[in-house]
């Protein structure tokens, strides 16, 4: 037997995104039920590198990442737990001078964004942040930056949405989202829910929903190849990172060293893994890096799947066809973050009709403008 | 519908010759009926010498005789150890090899030795890794002196010492009695043997047992023995803890009548039979399923042992423990029917007379289930004080409570909260017991809780290995 349910918001989508929707709708009041296919923030929300980094986005992303940053700070108020979310400083390293003047560059085009970079050079570097081995040129740190627990806090995102009186279901794929000309009417294997708005935050699997309703987008699933070590005695205070990319690493509250850089491998539609060849080039970029890890052993590697778009922007924008239906995904490299973010603005959007942080370069019909696609 | 340019797309090498991981009975013996077959298999284990874990071969310099090795099993031992001696020459064979990885059609492999690593293409894949300790801890378990059954065997196999000068042998299983035996044979003083099956399964299992006379009959000779030298053997037994100060001095038991004893001792080896060593085939990709004799998922196989990917079979206990017997079977079917599958005629005959012996084997391990079973109720009484991961420290309390907040039971997702099974044995030792926990706490069956992902690394991975050569697969960025 089908089950009818009848709310005001369905979102697509347990990970951070739709989670986090769910929680700020609750908190407006608005009546919402969550449907997710597999566990709330399994996926990319689940097992991500932990990174909760502002230094490095887009101007564009920065006044969102900035609104993130606040929710960031009052975590346990928001939903209960802190998850292991530290301040302990985000911190990119230059390698060449080239890098070092791009690092300059970034500070100064951010100047005003609230970021408090301090560039810092070779020897004052060494000086504050004896890191070693690597050659270093100089930094870019970036104080109130830092790292969180995924595994912990993405589920909990989803926890803290159903004591705000959110109905969560797991296990529950969505098949289909129709519009009957009244109301949208969201198709799953046992149950039928009719709302007046849907929130598309299918993650990697977005694009089939915006497909579905006339407006598909060119992404491509990206799977970012991770790694950790085994527990170590605690060194590395801040989160690590190498302008140009490469590789980033930081230490757990365990003492793990948790580390990525470069392209896993996609397995299938729902599962992604390191890569071998990645593994190869990560290892001595990290020992290089720290020395600490020379004796140290790799004990477990994964990756995950994310969405990309060719302008590596991600999507948060009614629909372009349909009124009532709401886009949040394509967050490859940087949604972790974003996460609270992303929420509060979905539901300003679903209630007041329009955002107070601006979000006009996240709009999905940007691809169907011929100057913008590629 | 998705695009990525990340897709694993890795099609299957037209050629080359077969690629035998484990050197265990399994893997020799289908390392031989290649062989026989005009192939020259690769033949890699981690091990520094061939024989598994039943046959393990000592260093080199260490004179003990087959005999006081292996007992019984010592004809066998040395047949199959001179077997493999007598192919060596012929074989591709990579000691002191550990494959930690398998993505699509290559292996990843580390040289231990060396910490050098390289990747091999297979075309086709005999997998043959084994088994390890099927453990469930008591209170005490991590004091110095405390032993998995295995590792105790090992210790005297390997190194031919023991694990303390005064022994308890506990837990259930025919692993115990042979373990009590060698140990008593070789010298040791065994003070007790526990096992928590009561004596009347025994009896139960007794008429199934007679699919194997030969191999019942030594199970009764070890008891025998045992009985015969004075070695106390009580059957029915509950485990309370070890106790210890730096190390273990004393097991606290519980006799069938309820009364509370106490041996002390200077180690304790314990163990519930074996589980299967899977990480590899799950990584290939290969199906699995619940079976509920080995109470846990391995890897799905026809009768002829492939598994769900095409050019890959699974030899020996690596898909259900069959015993080391049943293993030289399953590695030379597993051999035939790579053989068959490559267009060379094999005989017939030979291969239903093997697969008969196999149903066999499975009866007898049925017996076996009855005679020495699964102490069901060894979650229920776990104290919730009880360590159950070692690598990250957490107990049976912690994972009830976690559990309680997760009526789904998922063990990913409990692992993910909280960290059982995250540390450096990723979950091999621990998740047995973690699982049966779980399956308690939540009132599910076992199979409810699924078991624990397998990535790679299969093992610790030295970050400063050093790689020789990348397979020749195109990079993509
Ligand atoms: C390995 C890795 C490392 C990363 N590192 C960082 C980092 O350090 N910092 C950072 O800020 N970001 C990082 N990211 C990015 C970040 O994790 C993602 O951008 C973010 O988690 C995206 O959240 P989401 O909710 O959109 O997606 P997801 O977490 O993937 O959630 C989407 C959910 O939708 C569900 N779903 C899909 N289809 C259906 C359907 N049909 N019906 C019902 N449910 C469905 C999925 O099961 C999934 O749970 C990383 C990502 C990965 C993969
Ligand atoms: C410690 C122990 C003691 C045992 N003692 C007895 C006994 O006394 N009597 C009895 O009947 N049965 C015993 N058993 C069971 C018996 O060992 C098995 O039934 C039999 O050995 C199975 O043979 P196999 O070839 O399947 O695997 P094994 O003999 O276990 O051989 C597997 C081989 O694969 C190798 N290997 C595994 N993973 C990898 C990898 N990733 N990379 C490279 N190499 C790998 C291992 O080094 C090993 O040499 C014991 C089992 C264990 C674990």
């Amino acid at each position: 037997m089908v089950k009818q349910l009848g709310t005001e918001v369905v979102v697509i989508g347990g990970g951070i995104m739709g989670a986090s929707t769910a929680l700020f709708l609750r908190q407006r009041g608005i009546q919402v039920v969550v449907l997710e296919r597999d566990l709330c923030g399994s996926r990319s929300s689940g097992v991500n590198f932990g990174g909760v980094r502002r230094q490095g986005r887009s101007l564009a992303m920065l006044p969102l990442s900035q609104r993130a940053h606040q929710h960031w700070g009052r975590l346990t108020a928001l939903i209960g737990t802190e998850a292991e979310y530290e301040r302990s400083g985000h911190f990119k390293i230059a390698r060449s001078e080239a890098d070092m003047d791009s690092l300059v560059r970034y500070a100064e085009k951010t100047r005003d964004c609230g970021l408090d970079l301090q560039l810092l050079d070779g020897a004052a570097l060494h000086k504050r942040f004896p890191i070693g081995g690597a050659q270093v040129v100089g930094g870019s740190f970036c104080p109130d930056d830092g790292q969180a627990n995924p595994r912990l806090l993405s589920p909990a995102f989803a926890t803290a949405a159903a004591r705000a009186g959110a109905q969560v279901f797991e296990h529950t794929p969505v098949l289909e989202v129709a519009h009957n000309g009244q109301r949208f009417v969201v198709r799953t294997p046992d149950m039928e829910i009719r709302a007046n708005v849907v929130v598309n935050a299918a993650g990697a699997w977005a694009g089939q929903f915006a497909e579905q309703c006339g407006e598909p987008v060119p992404m491509r699933i990206r799977p970012p190849a991770m790694g950790v070590t085994e527990p170590l005695p605690f060194f590395l205070h801040w989160s690590l990172g190498v302008e140009g990319g490469s590789i980033y690493c930081r230490q757990v509250r365990r003492g793990n060293v948790v580390f990525g850089g470069g392209p896993g491998l996609v397995l299938d539609d729902t599962r992604a893994r390191n890569r071998h060849t990645t593994v190869w080039a990560q290892l001595p970029q990290l020992v290089e890096l720290l020395p600490q890890l020379k004796n140290a052993q790799l004990i477990r590697t994964w990756s995950g799947n994310e969405g990309a778009l060719p302008d590596h922007e991600p999507i948060i924008s009614e629909s372009s066809r349909q009124a009532g239906l709401y886009h949040a995904f394509g967050f490859a490299g940087g949604g972790f973050q974003l996460g609270p973010g992303v929420g509060d603005v979905m539901a300003e959007l679903i209630a007041q009709g329009r955002s107070s942080t601006p979000i006009d370069a996240f709009r999905i019909d940007r691809f169907s403008d011929p100057a913008c696609s590629t | 519908m998705i695009g990525s340019d990340f897709y694993l797309d890795d099609p299957r090498p037209a050629d080359g010759p077969p690629v035998i991981v484990g050197a265990g009975p399994a893997g020799i013996r289908a390392a031989q009926t290649l062989l026989a077959h005009g192939l020259r298999p690769v033949v890699i284990d981690e091990a520094p010498k061939a024989g598994g874990q039943i046959y393990r071969r000592q260093p080199d310099g260490f004179g003990r005789t087959p005999k006081d090795l292996y007992g019984f099993e010592a004809g066998r031992a040395s047949d199959l150890h001179q077997t493999f001696d007598r192919l060596r020459p012929q074989l591709d064979y990579r000691p002191d090899t550990l494959v930690w990885n398998a993505q699509g059609h290559s292996l990843d492999l580390l040289h231990t030795a060396q910490r050098t690593a390289d990747s091999l293409r297979w075309r086709d894949l005999i997998v043959a890794t084994g088994a390890t300790d099927r453990v469930l801890p008591v209170p005490g378990w991590t004091l110095p002196g405390v032993y998995t059954l295995g590792g105790a065997q090992v210790a005297l196999k390997y190194q031919g010492c023991a694990i303390g000068d005064a022994v308890v042998f506990a837990g259930t299983g025919p692993l115990l009695y042979l373990v009590a035996y060698q140990y008593a044979k070789a010298g040791g003083r065994v003070l007790a043997v526990l096992d928590t099956a009561p004596a009347v399964q025994r009896y139960k299992a007794a008429p199934a047992m007679l699919a194997q006379p030969t191999v019942a009959a030594k199970g009764v000779y070890f008891l025998s023995w045992l009985m015969f030298h004075d070695v106390p053997v009580h059957h029915g037994v509950q485990l309370l803890r070890a106790e210890g100060a730096d190390r273990v001095q004393a097991m606290v038991w519980k006799d069938a009548q309820g009364a509370e004893q106490r041996t002390n001792c200077s180690a304790i080896g314990l163990g519930y039979a074996l589980r299967p060593e899977t990480q590899l085939a799950d990584l290939l990709g290969c199906e699995f399923a619940f079976a509920p004799l080995h109470r846990c998922y391995v890897p799905q196989i026809d009768a002829d042992r492939r598994s769900s990917v095409p050019g890959v079979y699974l030899a020996g206990d690596g898909a259900g423990i069959m015993g080391a017997d049943a293993a030289e079977i399953s590695g030379e079917l597993a051999a035939l029917a790579l053989l068959q599958d490559r267009g060379i005629k094999t005989d017939a005959a030979r291969q239903a007379k093997l697969r008969q012996q196999l149903d066999k084997t499975q009866q007898f391990r049925q017996a076996l289930e009855v005679a020495f079973p699964f102490p069901d109720d060894w979650a229920a009484r776990a104290p919730d004080e009880l360590v159950v991961c070692r690598c990250e420290n957490i107990t049976a309390g912690e994972l009830r409570s976690t559990a309680a907040s997760q009526p789904q039971g998922d063990i990913n997702r409990i692992k993910a909260l909280c960290r059982v099974g995250m540390g450096r044995c990723q979950g091999r030792m621990c998740g047995v017991a973690a699982t049966e926990i779980l399956a308690d706490t939540l009132q599910v069956p076992v199979a409810q809780i699924g078991r624990i992902r397998g990535q790679a690394p299969i093992k610790p991975l030295p970050l400063d290995m050093t790689v020789v050569s990348a397979d020749q697969e195109a990079s993509h960025g």
